[in-house]
């Protein structure tokens, strides 16, 4: 879908421009909160993610094979912002050195592309992981129906920048029924990708989604058959004068002391976690098999692999949770510390 | 920098045309696509001139022909578009060959045709002469903002790294007999999409770690700036130029 030069008017390419420039401006901002100083490396090999599983294939049927586009992905994966930034760029490097899409369109690609996919993506999928109830489950359907979703959507935003500025002769509503009909057949594709890829992520490293943050449980402890809060702030004061490599390393440890700690105490406890994930699981694919046919194919082995995997993952899911809790501290800390240095960090 | 660290694309050499500094380089080529797309369709001769003049472009950065040919098919999908335009579009129409045209629509292909491949030819030709590290410097000289410079620099400079991993897990899984026939294999590649996803990711962390024990406090330092003086920027800018004097015939005849 990379617009080349001529086929949008030069005035209207220009003003797709601006907002183009404007929106990555205001992202670059953003994605300094999302990730602080990190940005660069991160956000680079965030893109250079992007760029290599635009290659990786999908076969449809024989012959036939499809690509993800990424927008609504990286802006679950790494935050609305970020996500921006890592598709602009790769729009960017792609005219500029691949002479895929226009120079004069960059503004058009970018703001067709990188921004009302990423946007209409994230959006709806903050919308859905709100309604819908707290669970690893729900961010993949969220995920999914974002990206169903952030593909049609790009789509109409090219129709409306076409029916303003387009070069050709095509009635508005010829273009708009090829672009929006392949694009819904398109995005039902992306929309499956994304689903299974961001999925697969947070099965691993949910602490890497950013679209999972504050999922995470708090950690209980039972002591005398009470459930109480597992006081979290323990290493925080010690912290705040160590390095940064002491402090992860401190946070690690308690937090596997913490957790050997519960699994000890509390050793009924991941058994009623387990049966409650499990009939939630249940309960949310049984609707999804309802509502949506297409996918159904595709989430099999997925369901399996999470049947085997949920039986053997109790204990392991209460490591997760007090890494994450450990984490959470970890960032609040460092936060603080980099809000501190950052007048003298970001001046040069 | 040994001959590793070019791009495939570039086309090493010593010509003029690679000697100019990569800001007037990515200025004119950015001017001359602007003054293209800014010409009348009507003016067919005008196309084939800025044609020429690409042409003389290339013969002084001494790319061949068919390198630069070569390059072009990327536009074979837009091609194929531009091809069902006459059919489509909308206005009178004229019998080519007992096929049923749109006047407009035979317009309208061209356009997006000529100026779609000029745009083409002058990107690839300003990619093929200009090293990338240099192309990030102009961009950079460009008040291109210096994070995004820096994005776009660590993706280049690793997306040859992360691709090669995605090459290594597909032969990882293809050892192991699997073959993504169709949907039903999703789940699996999705899974290896993750996992790059993971890699990348930690090997962001690991590469910020290293760039901060290394002294990094936000910003590169630019060791190698860039500078152009008059004569290098009135010689990029003839092409630009020259492509002026043609648009501007195109309006008045």
């Amino acid at each position: 879908m990379h617009v080349p030069d001529g086929f949008i008017n030069a005035p209207v390419s220009a003003a797709a421009g601006v907002v183009a420039a404007g929106v990555v401006a205001v992202s670059l901002r953003g994605a300094r909160r999302e990730l602080d100083e990190r940005t660069a490396p991160l956000a680079g090999l965030v893109a250079a993610f992007i760029f290599a599983v635009q290659m990786l294939n999908f076969p449809v049927a024989a012959g036939t094979s499809g690509h993800l586009l990424g927008g609504a992905l990286a802006a679950i994966l790494v935050g609305p912002f970020t996500g921006v930034l890592c598709v602009s760029v790769v729009l960017l490097m792609q005219g500029i050195l691949f002479a895929d899409g226009g120079l004069t369109a960059l503004g058009v690609n970018i703001t067709d592309m990188a921004i009302v996919t990423t946007v209409v993506g994230y959006a709806v999928f903050r919308g859905l992981v709100k309604v819908l109830p707290r669970g690893r489950r729900s961010v993949t359907v969220a995920s999914f129906v974002a990206a169903l979703l952030s593909v049609p959507a790009a789509a109409v935003c090219f129709t409306l920048i076409y029916a303003v500025g387009g070069t050709t002769d095509v009635s508005i509503g010829k273009v708009a029924t090829a672009m929006i009909g392949v694009h819904v057949l398109i995005g039902i594709g992306e929309a499956a990708i994304t689903g299974l890829t961001v999925g697969a992520v947070i099965a691993v490293r949910p602490d890497l989604v950013y679209g999972a943050r504050g999922l995470e449980q708090k950690l209980k402890l039972r002591v005398n058959g009470e459930l109480v809060d597992a006081p979290p702030s323990r290493p925080a004061p010690v912290a705040a004068r160590t390095s940064r490599r002491t402090l992860w390393i401190t946070g690690l440890v308690t937090s596997l002391v913490l957790a050997g700690f519960v699994s000890f105490y509390a050793s009924s406890n991941p058994d009623g976690l387990m049966k409650v994930a499990h009939d939630k699981g249940l309960d949310s694919r049984a609707q999804k098999h309802a509502s949506d046919g297409s996918p159904l194919a595709g989430y099999g082995v997925r369901d399996v692999a999470d049947a085997g995997l949920s039986k053997g993952l109790a204990g392991v899911i209460g490591v997760g949770v007090t890494v994450v809790a450990g984490s959470t501290v970890f960032w609040v800390v460092r936060r603080r510390r980099t809000a501190d240095a950052s007048p003298v960090g970001t001046g040069v | 920098m040994g001959a590793g660290h070019a791009h495939r694309l570039y086309r090493h050499g010593h010509s003029p045309v690679h000697a100019l500094p990569p800001h007037t380089k990515l200025a004119a080529a950015f001017a001359f696509v602007v003054v293209v797309v800014s010409t009348p369709r009507e003016a067919m001769w005008a196309f084939g001139l800025y044609a020429v003049l690409l042409g003389v472009v290339a013969r002084l950065a001494r790319v061949p022909a068919g390198f630069l040919l070569k390059r072009l098919l990327i536009e074979v999908p837009f091609v194929a578009f531009a091809v069902l335009m006459p059919f489509v579009a909308e206005g009178e129409r004229v019998d080519v060959l007992g096929l049923s045209l749109s006047v407009n629509g035979l317009w309208g292909a061209w356009n997006v045709l000529a100026k779609g491949t000029l745009g083409v030819a002058a990107s690839v030709l300003l990619a093929s002469t200009t090293e990338l590290r240099e192309l990030l410097l102009g961009l950079q000289r460009l008040k291109l903002p210096p994070l995004l410079v820096q994005i776009a620099s660590f993706m280049i400079r690793y997306g040859d790294v992360i691709t090669d991993e995605m090459r290594r897990m597909r032969i990882a899984r293809e050892s192991r007999g699997f073959e993504a026939r169709g949907v039903r294999h999703w789940g699996v590649l999705a899974k290896s999409a993750g996992a790059l996803f993971i890699r990348s990711y930690e090997r962001g962390e690991r590469v910020h770690l290293a760039m901060v024990s290394r002294g990094y406090a936000g910003s590169m330092p630019v060791i190698d700036e860039v500078t152009a003086d008059r004569s290098q920027w009135s010689y990029a800018l003839m092409l630009p130029s020259a492509a002026l004097v043609v648009c501007l015939l195109g309006w008045t005849l």
